[in-house]
């Protein structure tokens, strides 16, 4: 009905609770439009600061990083509802542990591809030198 | 008296939390796809640069189109989230509306998409031509693939929820639908940024 969990230490009143429609509809409805309506503010914004942004390339990158993450946050506690629930929060705490797992999986993808091609790629200055090398020949 | 309410309310605690649990698995579920999803955007992001001589993001790419897209796809999350709420009050017609109005959504998101494959496709820009293109194919294609599945379980749940009306198994179960729903939108904010805005940028 209700986006909480694991009532085992949850009285039956508390069930109840949760059953009755009034109260948990209107903090549902009110969820819903903030994060319809953040969501559509920072998706505009994103939009219109990559449109009409000029300046630094790799401050504009962060900006755009920063906006998204921010509407993700306010997806998952506006419209995934994470968090509202009760002790222990497992919903939460399976979103923390995924979060974390993207992070190293990601993060170390791109860390060991990048390095990589840097470590890889031969600089403009050895091609030559190779190159002349096989004329030589 | 006494005792049969405790039942009762015991009965009902004990299914509640029946139906939690099986919520919690589907998010569970949801958790192992975002990795799907982490690792398709990492493949994406290291072969971004790597056109080949085709076209690059920027060249490709339409923003206004894309943010047309991406505001269908957040209404049809919010209207999902609308369904959901008159689903917990007991009120079926309003429940189908909604969940008919976030399916004409999500179909047209999906419209838009297939369309703008069609377009790159004809341009003689499909996935075969770079390296960039097939991992831009491939984590939108994703992506599209289930927002599909999605549509195809809005159908079968209105069809349900017509039929046996709003009981504790409709409640179950539209609960997962919106969370998928929702996780599909929340998905997309990451392609928006990343595919498109980043795109864009590298001309």
């Amino acid at each position: 009905m209700n986006p909480k969990y694991h009532l085992s230490s949850a009285s039956s009143q508390e069930a109840d609770m949760l059953h009755s429609p009034q109260a948990q509809h209107l903090t549902s409805l009110k969820h819903y439009v903030i994060g319809f309506i953040g969501s559509l503010i920072l998706t505009l914004s994103a939009y219109f600061l990559s449109v009409n942004y000029v300046g630094n390339h790799n401050l504009l990158l962060i900006g755009l990083a920063i906006l998204a993450f921010a509407q993700f946050i306010l997806q998952l506690f506006y419209f995934l509802h994470v968090g509202h629930e009760f002790p222990p929060r497992l919903k939460l705490m399976l979103t923390c542990f995924m979060i974390l797992v993207v992070t190293i999986l990601v993060g170390g993808s791109l860390w060991i591809m990048f390095s990589l091609n840097n470590r890889v790629m031969p600089s403009t200055q050895q091609m030559v030198k190779y190159m002349n090398s096989q004329n030589s020949l | 008296m006494t005792d049969m309410t405790l039942t009762k309310s015991k009965r009902q605690t004990e299914q509640l939390e029946q139906t939690n649990t099986a919520v919690l698995g589907f998010w569970l579920y949801l958790m192992t796809d975002c990795v799907l999803f982490a690792s398709l955007f990492a493949t994406f992001v290291v072969l971004r640069h790597n056109t080949f001589g085709g076209p690059s993001g920027a060249q490709l790419f339409s923003l206004p189109y894309v943010l047309l897209e991406t505001l269908v796809l957040l209404s049809s999350s919010f209207t999902n989230g609308l369904a959901l709420l008159s689903a917990q009050r007991k009120q079926v017609r309003p429940t189908l509306i909604w969940l008919g109005v976030t399916f004409m959504l999500g179909a047209t998101f999906l419209g838009l998409e297939l369309s703008e494959f069609h377009k790159f496709v004809a341009m003689g820009d499909s996935w075969r031509r770079s390296g960039f293109l097939s991992a831009y194919y491939t984590l939108v294609g994703t992506h599209g693939a289930h927002i599909s599945v999605g549509l195809i379980w809005m159908v079968v749940m209105a069809l349900y929820i017509y039929k046996h009306g709003l009981g504790r198994l409709s409640l179950k179960r539209l609960r997962m639908l919106s969370l998928f729903w929702h996780f599909l939108d929340v998905v997309w904010i990451f392609i928006f940024t990343i595919v498109y805005l980043f795109g864009a940028l590298h001309a």
